[in-house]
């Protein structure tokens, strides 16, 4: 397998002020294909500047980042954007779709700004496979504002898939999500991922990490621990599992 | 970026705040439609003034005595009793590419006929100033170069006149007392209207120039010479050869002012549209503030819708939205909003100067490249006024604008 992510050494100093922020110091990261990782940390401990690094929002103060073999550290602004759009998918805590717009046409989106111009017929089909894949084709012309917070997050990953990415980021994708629909949401990236994507996704809650495959720990601008997961949770049995809970407390109501 | 589905986005943007949409390009409407009226009445006028000017005839030239804007003691056009009957011949002689030449002499009369008296102009020429005008008779012949030589006491009235004088009954052959001299009218001209001054040019009486100069003034300087050129081209030509004869005859050395002043009918058509040039540019003052408010409006919102939608703005740059991408989308928005005030502008323009020519009985007239420069300079309004806010929201960091709330 090859490398996705590769950080050496990676360096990230704020300066605000007098005062400079080592966000992040010195990570050294590899992640493979197919890989599903979590970052974890408490608030404060580097995990979301490092996330911002992965997704090509940010540039490192210092190191190289490799993403798909291509050096990422030193780009301009516009080159940023490009790899953006066609090697990563953003799925947001806050879903961050545009409002009063279709979700097809969020969807649609990245295909928007993509280098090669989609006819489009051919965007709206590839916009609809993505809803397919994440189960929301009936709901294609609906606007956020009558989609359940789930379906929106569903929304999200389906825009994250159509430029078919060599990457999938998600910044705290359950954050907002109740326990069901949280598990819901893993249940489709354990799902994308058997499929073969790579995901990384940032995440403070430790039950959330355990659907995962690998999890890093970050603390002060560090990783601090860096295990695989032994008892990796499966979200078909937590939600067969919840359903029967749920099943109980109304019998017994 | 495809520029048919930026175009849609821009279109949506708007659509979702309509008043404020719509109150931002009043601005431009407001503008765009005053010039579009304001300069409908102004070439409705300035046409007919052109054609006022096209009345007095072809390629004309007039000489008259005196020195317009020389000092001393002044006594009004045509007084100054410079010009004589010697100068009209050289004229008609010497000077190569003219036409005809009439001289002008010219008083005020009561005139008798009958038991009607009025007052009017007596003017005397030659025959060919009726060719040189482009004035038919509408009645009755011109009097003849022997009539001149003989001072007959021939006239030729106008419309004004004869109505005046005789009412319904014909004119030719009956007999009108100028200053107690009694003429016989041999003809009656068609009626031209009112003059580029504003006063009615058939309210006149036309004789032999000998006549007028031998029994009516006793004098023998003319007021001004009517010159007419072969063609347009030989105006300025002929005016300069007017020029050098008059000085020559007259005596003038170097330097010293001429006494006596040539105007051509362009610099009378000038002058005749000078203040109406100054109208334009009021007109056109008055544009540039409208548009430039207008614009300040739009730059205003634009600069508020790009605050608003800041986070739709990191969205877009985190799937991958360039830029450029950016810039294009909010300047196209800034763009469509002042062209769509400018064609509103427009149509209200149009529409208001139609009005203005049905119930308030000005002419009008709409100039297409007037109307398509409207609509260029308020698309150019919203490019200048709206680029600040767009490329303000393209160099918004796509992290910061992610986290705004």
């Amino acid at each position: 397998m090859s490398a996705v992510i590769q950080f050496v050494d990676v360096h990230k100093t704020y300066h605000t002020g007098e005062v400079d922020v080592y966000a992040v110091r010195g990570v050294n990261l590899e992640i493979q294909a197919g890989e599903f990782v979590a970052i974890m940390g408490a608030s404060g401990s580097g995990k979301s500047t490092l996330m911002n690094i992965l997704g090509c929002l940010d540039r490192p103060t210092a190191g190289r980042y490799l993403l798909d073999g291509v050096d990422a550290s030193q780009l301009e602004r516009e080159q940023l954007a490009e790899i953006r759009n066609q090697k990563i998918g953003f799925v947001f805590q806050g879903f961050n779709l545009l409002a009063r717009t279709s979700a097809l046409e969020n969807v649609e989106l990245p295909l928007l700004y993509s280098r090669q111009r989609l006819a489009t017929h051919v965007a709206a089909e590839r916009a609809t496979h993505a809803l397919q894949i994440v189960g929301l084709a009936d709901r294609a012309d609906h606007h956020p504002s009558q989609l359940s917070g789930g379906q929106q997050q569903r929304v999200a990953i389906a825009r994250a898939l159509v430029n078919n990415p060599k990457l999938l980021l998600a910044d705290e994708p359950t954050g907002n999500l109740d326990t069901r629909t949280s598990v819901e949401v893993m249940g489709v990236f354990q799902k994308l991922n058997a499929a073969g994507i790579t995901i990384v996704m940032v995440t403070h809650e430790l039950d959330i990490a355990q659907y995962t495959r690998r999890n890093v720990v970050m603390r002060d601008g560090c990783v601090v621990s860096d295990t695989l997961v032994a008892h990796r949770l499966n979200a078909e049995d937590e939600l067969r599992q919840l359903d029967q809970q749920h099943q109980a407390v109304k019998l017994t109501a | 970026m495809r520029f048919l589905a930026t175009l849609r986005i821009a279109l949506r943007a708007l659509r979702r705040n309509k008043m404020r949409s719509m109150l931002t390009a009043l601005g431009i409407i407001i503008g765009v439609g005053a010039v579009i009226a304001m300069v409908g009445v102004g070439n409705g006028a300035k046409a007919q003034v052109e054609a006022q000017i096209a009345s007095l005839g072809q390629n004309l030239i007039i000489v008259w005595a005196g020195n317009f804007s020389s000092g001393g003691v002044r006594g009004g056009w045509g007084s100054a009793g410079t010009l004589t009957l010697d100068d009209f011949r050289s004229m008609a002689r010497e000077i190569p590419g003219v036409v005809a030449v009439s001289p002008e002499t010219r008083t005020g009369a009561q005139i008798a006929a009958g038991s009607q008296n009025w007052f009017t102009q007596v003017v005397g020429e030659s025959p060919e100033y009726f060719s040189i005008r482009e004035w038919p008779l509408a009645d009755g012949a011109v009097f003849t170069d022997q009539d001149v030589r003989g001072a007959n006491k021939v006239a030729i009235i106008g419309k004004t006149v004869a109505v005046q004088l005789f009412g319904e009954d014909d004119p030719i052959g009956q007999i009108i007392r100028v200053r107690q001299v009694p003429f016989v009218v041999v003809g009656v001209l068609t009626p031209k209207g009112l003059s580029v001054m504003g006063s009615d040019q058939d309210d006149v009486i036309i004789a032999p120039y000998t006549s007028v100069m031998k029994r009516l003034l006793r004098q023998t300087t003319l007021r001004a010479i009517n010159v007419q050129a072969e063609s347009p081209e030989m105006l300025t030509p002929v005016q300069r050869q007017i020029e050098a004869v008059l000085r020559e005859h007259h005596h003038i050395v170097a330097g010293k002012d001429d006494d006596f002043t040539v105007r051509n009918q362009q610099e009378i058509a000038e002058m005749a549209t000078a203040t109406s040039k100054i109208m334009r540019l009021l007109l056109f003052a008055i544009a540039c503030v409208s548009l430039i408010v207008g614009g300040i409006g739009i730059m205003n919102i634009m600069l508020v819708s790009v605050t608003e939608r800041t986070r739709e703005i990191g969205i877009r740059m985190a799937v991958g939205a360039r830029g450029r991408d950016i810039l294009l989308q909010f300047l196209i928005e800034a763009i469509t909003l002042s062209s769509l005030g400018g064609i509103l502008g427009i149509a209200i323009g149009l529409g208001s100067a139609k009005i203005l020519s049905v119930f308030a009985g000005w002419p009008t007239l709409i100039s297409v490249p007037a109307v398509v420069v409207a609509f260029l300079f308020s698309a150019a309004v919203g490019v200048f006024f709206g680029f600040y806010p767009a490329r303000k929201a393209s160099q918004l960091d796509p992290i910061e604008a992610l986290r705004y709330e």
